[in-house]
C-alpha cells in the first residue's frame, strides 16, 4: 500500500509562505474551478486555502525563538473526517492515500470540517463545498509534466527544501528516513488520527568544548618545567622591539 | 463553535415534534387499556399533525444549514459510518410513520389485530413503530454530537440523555396545551409527566454544565505543533482577514454574555415552565398552559444556543492571534 506525505522540516521553513502563494496558484487555476477569494483587494480579504504558514514563538524574552509552521491537511491514515461525511463525498484513496471532497457529491453540510481537530478544511463560500490540500493529485500523476516536477506545488516551490513529498509506507523513501532519523513526529496524536504528514523538530548544531581542549594538558614545556619567571628588568626582546 | 441558527431551530423543533408524538401515543395506549378516558380519532389525528408540522419546520430549517440543499437526498447514503446520514434517514422515517398514525386515526381504522378485544390496535401498532424511529431519531440527532470525540463537552452519554429529555419534556409541554383546549380529561396526564421530565431534564443539564465546567483539555497548543516547551505563543495565524476557521468555530461574544444565555436558558426552559404548568393544572387556565410551552421553547433555542457556542474545537489553538 502507498501512503502518500509530506513531511515539513520546521529546522529549515523561514516562513515566506512561498508554499501558500504556489498552493493558492495552482489550485485556483485547475479543473476543480477557482479556490474562492473575497474582498482580495478591500479591507478584509478572505478566501479559501488549503495551507497556512503560521508562527509561534517559543520560550521567553529574550531566551525566544521562532517557530515558522506550515499547516495544511495530515492525510491521516485514520481520518475522523471521512466516516462522517453523510454522502460519501469525503474519502480516502485506496491506492495512495489521499484524502479527497468529491466536489460533486458534498451538499456543504460542514460536518466534516468540525470532525478535523487540525481545521484543515474550508468551506468554499462561493461553490459552497468543503476544500482541502489534495496533495496536488492534479498534478503528481499528470505525465504531460516532466517527471521531477510531478510533485505538488508548494514542495516544488519552497526555496529552502524544508518540504519532502513521498510515500510513508516504503521504509526507504526520502520521507520515511528523515521521518525515522530526524525525529519525525505527529500533530496532535492523541486523538488516534495517525497523520500522515509528519514534521520534523527544530534541530540545534551545537559543540561541545571542554576544559581540556583549550588549555594544552599535555604541553611539553609544562612537563619538563623549562620555564623560567619572567623578569622585570629590561631584556635584550625590549631592546629589539 | 459559532453556533448555526439553522440547526439550533432544527434540534428544538424536531425535538418538540417527537415529544409531541411520544405524548399523544402514550396517552392512546393508557386509554386502550382504560386508564384514561377515550378520545376521539381526530384528537390524536391533529395532535399527530402538528407533530408533523415541528418536524417539518425543523427539516425545512436544517436546508439552510446546507451548502447544497439540493444535494440533499445524497446524505442517506453512509449511514453504515456517518450518524448524520442515519439521522437523514430516520427524520423521514419518523415524519411517515406520523403521517400514517395521524391517517389511522382519522379514518378510524380499527381492527382486532391480536384478538385481545381492545381499541386502537391499529393506531398503536402503527405509533408503536413511530415510537421506535423517534427514539431512534433522538439518538441519532445527539450523536452526530457526541460522536466527535475531540468536542470534548459534546463526547458525553450526557449529550443523547439531554436531547432526549429535553425534546419530550418540550413536547409533553405543548402536548399539555393542546390537550387543555381539545380534550381537558388528559391535561393533568400530560401535565404531571411535562413537569416530571423537565425536572429530570434540569438534573441532567446541570451535571452536563458541571461537567464541561471541569474539563481538563486533552490538546493544548504544545501537542498541536509538537513543541515541548510551558512557554508558547502564537504570532501569527497566517492570514489577517479571517477565514472559514476563525468564522465557523468562534462564536466572538464574551464570557459575560455566554454566562447571561447560561443563566437565561435554566430559568426559561426549567423553573419557568414548571411553575406555569402547574398553576395552569392547579387554576385550570389553558393560557398559563400556552406560555409553559412558549417560554419552554423560547428558552430551548438559548439552551441550544449555548450547547453549540460552549463547544471549544481544537482547531481553535491554530488560531489565536491575527498578526
Amino acid at each position: 500500500m502507498t501512503q502518500l506525505t509530506l513531511v515539513i522540516d520546521l529546522n529549515v521553513c523561514v516562513g515566506c509562505h512561498a508554499c501558500v502563494t504556489s498552493c493558492k496558484q495552482w489550485n485556483t487555476s485547475g479543473e476543480a474551478g477557482p479556490l474562492f477569494d473575497d474582498n482580495p483587494y478591500g479591507k478584509n480579504p478572505t478566501g479559501t486555502f488549503f495551507n497556512r504558514v503560521q508562527t509561534y514563538e517559543i520560550g521567553e524574552y529574550p531566551c525566544t525563538e521562532t517557530l515558522h509552521f506550515p499547516k495544511s491537511c495530515l492525510h491521516c491514515e485514520d481520518p475522523p473526517c471521512v466516516p462522517v461525511c453523510p454522502t460519501g463525498a469525503s474519502y480516502k484513496r485506496k491506492e495512495d492515500g489521499i484524502v479527497l471532497v468529491d466536489y460533486d457529491k458534498c451538499i456543504g453540510c460542514k460536518y466534516c470540517s468540525w470532525a478535523c481537530p487540525y481545521g484543515a478544511r474550508e468551506l468554499d463560500e462561493k461553490q459552497q463545498v468543503m476544500k482541502k490540500c489534495t496533495l496536488c493529485v492534479d498534478r503528481i500523476y499528470d505525465t504531460s509534466i516532466p517527471e521531477d516536477r510531478r510533485k505538488p506545488a508548494c514542495v516544488i516551490s519552497c526555496p529552502t527544501s524544508a518540504r519532502l513529498f513521498g510515500d510513508v509506507h516504503d521504509p526507504e523513501s526520502d520521507v520515511s528516513i528523515a521521518i525515522r532519523e530526524s525525529g519525525g513526529y505527529a500533530l496532535m496524536p492523541e486523538w488516534g488520527t495517525k497523520p500522515a504528514n509528519h514534521y520534523l523538530p527544530r534541530r540545534k548544531t551545537k559543540m561541545r568544548i571542554h576544559e581540556d581542549e583549550l588549555v594544552r594538558a599535555d604541553n611539553p614545556l609544562k612537563k619538563e618545567d623549562i620555564r623560567h619567571e619572567v623578569s622585570k628588568d629590561a631584556t635584550l626582546d625590549d631592546w629589539l622591539m | 463553535m459559532n453556533p448555526a441558527f439553522s440547526v439550533v431551530l432544527l434540534t428544538t423543533l424536531i425535538g418538540v415534534g417527537q415529544g409531541l408524538f411520544l405524548a399523544l401515543f402514550s396517552s392512546q395506549a393508557y386509554t386502550s387499556v382504560n386508564v384514561l378516558p377515550t378520545q376521539p380519532g381526530d384528537y390524536y389525528a391533529l395532535g399527530a399533525l402538528i407533530a408533523l408540522l415541528f418536524l417539518v419546520g425543523g427539516l425545512l430549517a436544517s436546508f439552510f444549514h446546507l451548502g447544497h440543499p439540493e444535494r440533499a437526498w445524497r446524505a442517506a447514503a453512509k449511514w453504515r459510518t456517518s450518524w448524520l446520514s442515519r439521522e437523514v434517514i430516520a427524520l423521514p422515517a419518523v415524519m411517515g410513520l406520523i403521517t400514517l398514525y395521524a391517517l389511522v386515526n382519522w379514518l378510524g381504522l380499527d381492527n382486532d389485530l391480536y384478538g385481545l378485544g381492545l381499541s386502537g390496535q391499529v393506531a398503536l401498532t402503527v405509533g408503536a413503530a413511530g415510537v421506535a424511529t423517534t427514539l431512534a431519531l433522538f439518538l441519532c440527532t445527539a450523536m452526530i454530537y457526541a460522536a466527535i470525540k475531540f468536542l470534548q463537552e459534546w463526547a458525553s452519554p450526557l449529550t443523547v440523555v439531554n436531547y432526549f429529555l429535553l425534546g419530550t419534556a418540550s413536547g409533553f409541554t405543548f402536548a399539555t396545551a393542546y390537550a387543555a383546549l381539545r380534550a381537558p380529561d388528559l391535561v393533568s396526564f400530560y401535565g404531571g409527566w411535562a413537569i416530571a421530565l423537565t425536572l429530570a431534564a434540569l438534573l441532567t443539564r446541570v451535571a452536563a454544565l458541571f461537567r464541561n465546567a471541569r474539563i481538563k483539555r486533552v490538546s493544548t497548543l504544545q501537542t498541536a505543533i509538537g513543541v515541548r516547551h510551558t512557554h508558547v505563543q502564537q504570532r501569527s495565524m497566517g492570514m489577517m482577514g479571517g477565514a472559514y476557521n476563525t468564522r465557523e468555530y468562534f462564536h466572538g461574544r464574551t464570557v459575560a454574555f455566554l454566562k447571561s444565555v447560561k443563566w437565561f436558558f435554566l430559568v426559561l426552559v426549567f423553573p419557568v415552565p414548571v411553575f406555569l404548568l402547574w398553576a395552569g393544572l392547579v387554576g385550570e387556565d389553558s393560557t398559563l398552559l400556552i406560555l409553559a410551552f412558549v417560554a419552554q421553547y423560547l428558552g430551548l433555542l438559548f439552551e441550544r444556543w449555548f450547547f453549540f457556542a460552549q463547544a471549544n474545537h481544537p482547531q481553535n489553538l491554530y488560531y489565536q492571534v491575527v498578526g
